[in-house]
């Protein structure tokens, strides 16, 4: 049996904490979403004005929704980019 | 009562009047539906991230309005599709928390996201802004307010305000001493006014220092 200082990893096998991701609105009960709020909006979007998914933003089903309406509110508006690369 | 906002964009090129005038009219055509108008927003001239009719800002108008049938709301899109002076407009019907969210914006409770990454005193809309909401106080205001006049209420009634200025984090000189004030008065019971009266007159006489030295900053 190979004891632990045999194993040699190429990387830490530490890295990558478990940060425990939640939703931001069930947390701080927030229950409205600003469409008008383009500064708000920008952090659930990326460079190029893509809305990110839940796996990154850690929202809830929920308020995944709410935000990609209202970011796609905010897009008809032209408070939002549909396509642009120099968003962030 | 059912709760609607609506949003639209006028040309930029028109006068202030003519962009007036156009605000005014629809505000008249709500009027006359019978409806009540709750807020008129004029969030101004604004740059567009793509342009509209060539055109690269707009004047950003949002009213808010409440009405028993939803009526209104053909005709006002109607008027406003085939107004020229007008780019784009959005109808959103609100729900509770939206009509609340909108309150709450005008009684300034909601904050603003922080653009530059220096350590925060104005409200971060995820944790202070959105928190006050829900807390019945707010923390950080109430911290700016006791940094700035700590002194003066030291000064004006002592005995009561040593007791609660152990909250006041910033003010240093009279934090000690209210740190020493509290456990005298808690520890002896009996010879309160003698321990009380000459840490008082100590910590008038420390504080005038103080407040010399911010008159003087």
């Amino acid at each position: 049996m190979a004891s632990r200082d045999d194993i040699k990893f190429l990387s830490n096998p530490n890295i990558g904490g478990n940060e425990k991701k939640y939703c931001r609105f069930r947390k701080f009960g927030i229950r409205h979403i600003d469409y008008k709020d383009a500064d708000f909006l920008e952090q659930f979007v990326n460079a190029q004005g893509k809305i990110l998914p839940r796996r990154i933003t850690g929202n809830s089903l929920k308020y995944q929704k709410k935000v990609a309406v209202a970011v796609k509110r905010a897009r008809h508006l032209a408070m939002l980019p549909y396509v642009t690369d120099l968003l962030k | 009562m059912k709760n609607y906002e609506v949003t639209f964009i006028v040309d930029p090129v028109l006068s202030n009047d003519e962009i007036e005038t156009t605000s005014k009219a629809y505000q008249t055509l709500v009027k006359d539906e019978g409806c009540s108008i709750v807020n008129v927003d004029r969030l101004g001239l604004k740059q567009l991230a793509y342009p509209i009719n060539k055109r690269s800002s707009g004047v950003y108008y949002c009213i808010e309005f409440s009405g028993d049938t939803g009526a209104i709301i053909p005709k006002m899109e109607l008027a406003l599709r085939r107004d020229e002076r007008i780019m784009r407009f959005l109808t959103v019907a609100l729900d509770k928390y939206g009509v609340k969210y909108n309150e709450d914006k005008r009684a300034g409770k909601i904050g603003t996201v922080k653009k530059d990454k220096k350590e925060d005193k104005k409200e971060d809309k995820n944790s202070r802004g959105r928190n006050s909401r829900n807390s019945a106080k707010t923390p950080p205001p109430a911290a700016k307010k006791e940094e700035a006049a700590p002194v003066k209420k030291e000064e004006a009634a002592p005995v009561k305000k040593e007791v609660s200025a152990p909250a006041v984090v910033a003010a240093s000189t009279p934090a000690p001493a209210a740190e020493v004030v509290t456990p005298e008065t808690s520890v002896t019971p009996t010879p309160p006014a003698e321990a009380v009266a000459p840490v008082v007159a100590a910590t008038a006489a420390v504080t005038t220092p103080p407040t010399a030295k911010s008159e003087e900053e």
